[in-house]
Order: C-alpha cells, then structure tokens, then sequence
C-alpha cells in the first residue's frame, strides 16, 4: 500500500474497480445478487469508515459513527460483526453481516437442497438471537436477557423491575422449563412478528 | 562557444521580457484596476459557462462508455442511500407487537431488540453525521481526478482533455492566482500600515474600508471566485452582528469582498500574526489571546462592548465553530446569541461543480488545502443576506439560534442538524444514549408512574 495520502486514495480508486467486479462474484454467491450499485456504495461507506486508510475495519471505526454510539446496545451490533475476538473486518466479511438485512425475496422459488440464503427469515432470527446469547451456548439465559434489558433501560427504572421483566419473558417463552430460551423457542414466540419488515434495509436507488 | 550561444541569449532575454511586460499589463487592466473599483468584466461568468459546457460533454461521454460496456455509472446519493422509516422509537414497537401477540401491551417482549439492531444497522451504513465532514460527491464529472469514481470508464478523449485541463490549471492558472494572492495579501498589509498613521476620524475610516474591499477584491480573483450576491438591502449594518454556515476560511473572503466587517478570531503567529496586526491597525477587529479564549464571560463582554458603538462595523461570527461540508449546517454555539443585538444570517452555498471548498482539516493542511482550492477551475458560490433577526420575548439564546440557523438552511438549501460540528473530533455524550433510553422505558413502563430520571 502506498505511503503518501494522495496516492493512496488514487490506488484505492483503482483497486475497488478490480475488486468490485471480484466481489459481484463472491456476492452474487452469497445472496443472489446484490445490486453493483449498492455493492460501489456499501464499499465507498466501507472506506469513508476507515478513516486511517488501514484497508480494514476495527471496532474503533464503528464506535467513532455517531449515531451507532448512542444506540443502547451499540456494543453487542459491533460485536456481530467481530466474531470470535478478531480485530479485523475486511469487505466481504462486513457485506456478508449486512446481507442478512437484505429484503426477503419473496419471489425466488424455493430450491428443496440448497441452503437457506443470508437473508432468510431464519437466519434474520438467528442474528437477532446471537445478540442477545453472547457467550453462544445456544440458550439465552437469565443473566443474559438481565444484561440486555439493562443495556436498553439502564437508570430508566430499578434492578427489582428489570428482574420482573426478565422472569416474565421467561416465562411466557421458556416451555421446556429450563429457564433459558432455546433458539426454537425463541422462534416460536415470535412466529407471527413480520421479521422480515423489522430486519430489513432497503436501498434507494 | 560562448558568442555562438550569444544572440540566442539575447533573443530569449526580449522575448522572456516582453512576454512578462504583456503579462503584468493584462494583469494590471483585468483584474486589478477592475478590484479597485469594483467592477467586473464579466471575463469570470463567460469562462464558467464555458467549463459547464465541457463537463457536460465529458460526463455524456463517461456514460456512454460505460453503456457500450454494459456496466452501471456510479451515482453519487448525497440524500441517503438507504430508506430510514420515520416512525419513532414508541410506534415502532407498538407495531411489532401488535402483529405478533395482537395486544400491544407495554410489555417487554424479546422481539424489541430487533428495533435497535436494525437502528444500529442502518447507522452503520448510512449516517447522518460522518458524511458531512468529508467533501460532497458530484454527479458529473469535473475533469478533476480527485472527484471521479468512475476511472475506469474513461476514454482517449476525456484522457486527453484532462491532460489537457492539468496543464491548464497548473502551469497558467497557479501561478497567475499564486501571484494574485500575494499581491492582495502584501497591499493589504502595506495599506492598512499606512492609514493605521493616520488620526481616527472619518477620513481614516472611509480609506480603511476602501483599502480592505480592494485587498479582498483582489484576492477573490486570486481565487478566480464567481460570487452572487442575492438580497444586498440586508446587508449588515453596524451595531450588528453577522453569523453565516461555515464551509472554508474563504468565506471570510467572501462575505469581506462586499462589505467590510469586524473579524474576530485567535491571535496567531508568523504570517496570520502580521496581518492580522496590521488589520487591526486600520480598523478595529477583535482579537483574542490563546488564553482569553476560554473566558467565555470576557468574550461576551468584548463583543458587546463593540457592538455597542455604533461607529465600529458589524462582527462577522460562524456560530458553528468548525468547517461542515456546505450539504448540512450544523448546531449553532449560543455565545454570539445570548448578546442581545441584532443578528443579520447570511447562507453562503458553495458550487462543487467547478472546486470542491470545504475544507476536511483532518485530512488536509492549510497549505495543501490552498493548493487545491488555486488549482481547481474556479469557486462558485451564491451568497444570500437575509432579514435581520432579534431575539423575541420568552425566547432563550438557544431557541433563537435554531431559530437563526433554520432559516439560513432554508435560504440556502441545506439540510438543518441538530448535531455539533464539534463531533468532527469528539465522542458522542451519554446524554444521547440515555434519551434512546428513556424513550424505551417510556412505551415499556408507561405513563403512569413516573420513573425516568429528570
């Protein structure tokens, strides 16, 4: 990567044209086409967030967006993008997290073998519930329901209405009483929620 | 050797002589006599024309390559490239849970975590704030590399041409603003010298303001900047002050070409020190110490002392306190509204077509910024003078700054923030986050028992 500032930018110009047409491929895989359009845009968005010119993201960039910075669990949605501890988050890793708020294509016939696609309404469901499973053992527990309510109330109200909320949604969704909620069970107390309206982004043009 | 390389030596030197004699004349007839009086040939607007038409026809030329290849042109979307629901934060949820549960109770229910991802998502991928502080995208092509993204789309043709349109701007157009610049820069300084001789009075006052119009007139061609002013019977009178969205450290330029003001600003060093000395010289203009800055009582104070004699101009004062990228005008600091006199707004809107102005001070030095803004085609502005403005009754400092602020967005045709230009650096204050979170516990606890902290 060159070292002056002027010709980074005119190299980075030159490398996203190579990588773009790169990129439509791996994404077409992904989630059947993106737009190329909204592919330039989501990569200009990917730079202007690297401010540093590194060529990759780390959590630091996200943190410096105001308006993620007052979103009450602004720390868990940059956590989705960083699994497992990684500093690091190149292009096709931050297009394929926010694949899965792509609009449900209603109008794709459903293939019986192959996988479900990013954007499915599963797997809508499921990022939802990586945000509130931290430690990812596959149940939210009560500890970990307790720290988001806390994350989007905070001083809001007192620790013994936290713990009400918390056991009341307990025990609405917890059917195999185990006092956690499974993913399935997640599932079916939101099986008549229009996720794919809420879990959705659209572009303009 | 030497008497054969001799009359060519001679030859060079006429020719070198001469063709620096025409040059200072055309020099002397066309920009500067006209920056004396005030007038304009009207060389300026003919030669914008002219570049508009060019960049059409280069920007016809990109899209037909591009059409031939079967590949799309990048747009530049300055309105947001997502579509964000305007619904609040309570409407949200209540939808949500009424098409699941088909109560709608103000209940807590797991799905409502949803609402903040996708929030947080989309600022992710389109927020209001980053994008203002880094220059606007154009729509068509300015032949200038630094705002095209569609590279490889170019032709020979438009290859050529822009080779071309470099040799233009840095081999004639530079050194003719270079040599512009200094020539307003050092007259300023030589002028406003001399006339700080003389006793104060009416005479000193009018050769001072002459003196400065000039100098800033020249500088403007300096800039080869095309300024329209719009509304001149709301130009600020003294006893006033003058607030206007900040894009650049030409503004000041602009507005002090048509009317000569009250600068006021931090004392600085080395050449900024020089002639900010010698202003003041000539006329008063309020200058601060580094460390009176901080004493915002003593500020106000030396503000409205001057606003108060009516003899001193009017303050010129960007209430923003920071360069914003002209798409947007950004939080209004109260201190120049909670004075009490008359406020005059002035909008100035930047053209990007022609020379993007903003001024990115964190990617850029000043040096480098001023190279970029000598060596683009030109910088187009309009400049609007508003109605005054006073503050009315039961009205605080920071009502009539919003209030000050809407209407010069309106004028200007700028998106009006609520945000401080101040996060360009800092971080975002908790206050924020607690206001998402109040809104929750309000659709969650209701409104019965008022438990959210005041």
């Amino acid at each position: 990567m060159p070292e002056c500032k002027c010709c980074s930018k005119v190299y980075f110009k030159m490398v996203k044209c190579v990588l773009l047409e790169q990129l439509q491929h791996f994404v077409n895989q992904l989630t059947h086409s993106v737009a190329s359009a909204h592919l330039v845009r989501l990569y200009d968005r990917y730079q202007a967030l690297d401010k540093d010119n590194k060529g990759y993201l780390c959590p630091q960039d996200f943190g410096a967006i105001k308006e993620l910075a007052m979103n009450p669990i602004c720390d868990r949605i940059i956590g989705a993008f960083f699994t497992s501890g990684q500093e690091i988050l190149d292009f096709p890793s931050f297009v394929r997290i926010l694949a899965h708020f792509r609009p449900v294509d209603k109008n794709r016939p459903k293939e019986p073998n192959s996988p479900d696609p990013i954007n499915s309404r599963s797997n809508k469901l499921k990022f939802a519930f990586q945000l509130y499973d931290q430690d990812k053992d596959g149940k939210i527990s009560r500890h970990e329901l307790l720290q988001v309510l806390r994350s989007m109330l905070e001083k809001q109200v007192t620790e013994e209405q936290l713990e009400s909320i918390a056991d009341r949604t307990i025990q609405e969704a917890d059917l195999d009483r185990d006092d956690a909620i499974s993913f399935e069970e997640f599932r079916k107390s939101l099986d008549k929620v229009n996720i794919d309206h809420k879990m959705s982004i659209r572009f303009l043009r | 050797m030497e008497s054969y390389w001799f009359p060519f030596d001679n030859l060079l030197c006429m020719l070198l002589g001469i063709s620096f004699t025409v040059w200072f004349t055309l020099l002397l007839v066309f920009i500067i006599v006209p920056a004396i009086f005030g007038v304009s040939f009207g060389i300026r607007r003919l030669y914008m024309n002219t570049l508009l038409k060019i960049f059409e026809w280069a920007t016809l030329r990109m899209e037909r390559g591009a059409k031939e290849r079967n590949q799309q042109l990048y747009k530049s979307c300055s309105n947001g490239i997502i579509a964000k629901e305007p619904a609040s934060l309570e409407q949200e949820i209540q939808e949500v849970r009424r098409s699941g549960s088909g109560l709608g109770g103000a209940e807590f229910d797991v799905s409502d975590i949803m609402f903040f991802c996708r929030r947080g998502v989309e600022s992710i991928v389109d927020d209001e704030v980053t994008k203002r502080f880094s220059a606007e995208e154009l729509e068509s092509w300015n032949l200038l590399t630094r705002s095209n993204y569609n590279f490889h789309h170019i032709s020979t043709r438009l290859t050529v041409l822009w080779g071309l349109g470099v040799l233009i701007r840095y081999g004639i157009l530079l050194p003719l603003r270079v040599t512009l610049a200094f020539t307003g820069v050092g007259l300023l300084v030589f002028l406003t010298s001399v006339i700080g001789l003389l006793p104060n009075g009416e005479m000193k006052s009018f050769l001072s303001e002459k003196a400065h119009l000039m100098c800033y007139r020249i500088c403007v061609r300096a800039l080869t900047a095309i300024i329209t002013y719009h509304d001149s019977e709301n130009k600020p009178r003294n006893g006033g002050i003058c607030v206007a969205n900040h894009t650049s450290p030409i503004d000041v330029i602009i507005l002090a070409s048509d009317g000569c003001y009250a600068m006021v600003g931090q004392v600085h060093g080395g050449l900024m020190g020089v002639i900010q000395r010698a202003m003041v010289k000539a006329c008063p203009h309020i200058w601060f110490e580094r460390s009176e800055v901080k004493d915002r009582h003593l500020v106000a104070k030396r503000l409205s002392d001057h606003v108060a004699d009516t003899s001193k101009l009017p303050i010129l004062i960007f209430p923003e306190g920071t360069c914003i990228n002209n798409t947007s005008v950004m939080m209004f600091k109260k201190g120049s509204f909670e004075i009490g006199c008359t406020v005059y707004p002035v909008a100035i809107k930047y053209d990007p077509r022609f020379g993007e102005a903003f001024w990115n001070s964190s990617k850029f030095g000043m040096v480098n910024y001023l190279l970029h803004m000598m060596s683009s085609w030109a910088i187009v502005c309009s400049v609007w003078y508003l109605p005054p403005m006073s503050r009315e009754e039961g009205e605080d400092a920071v009502q009539f700054a919003n209030r000050v602020k809407a209407a010069i967005a309106r004028k200007g045709g700028l998106a009006d923030l609520l945000w401080d230009g101040g996060l360009k650096r800092e971080k975002v204050k908790d206050v924020f986050k607690e206001e998402q979170q109040k809104l929750y516990s309000k659709v969650l606890v209701g409104g019965g028992e008022d438990r959210s902290r005041s």
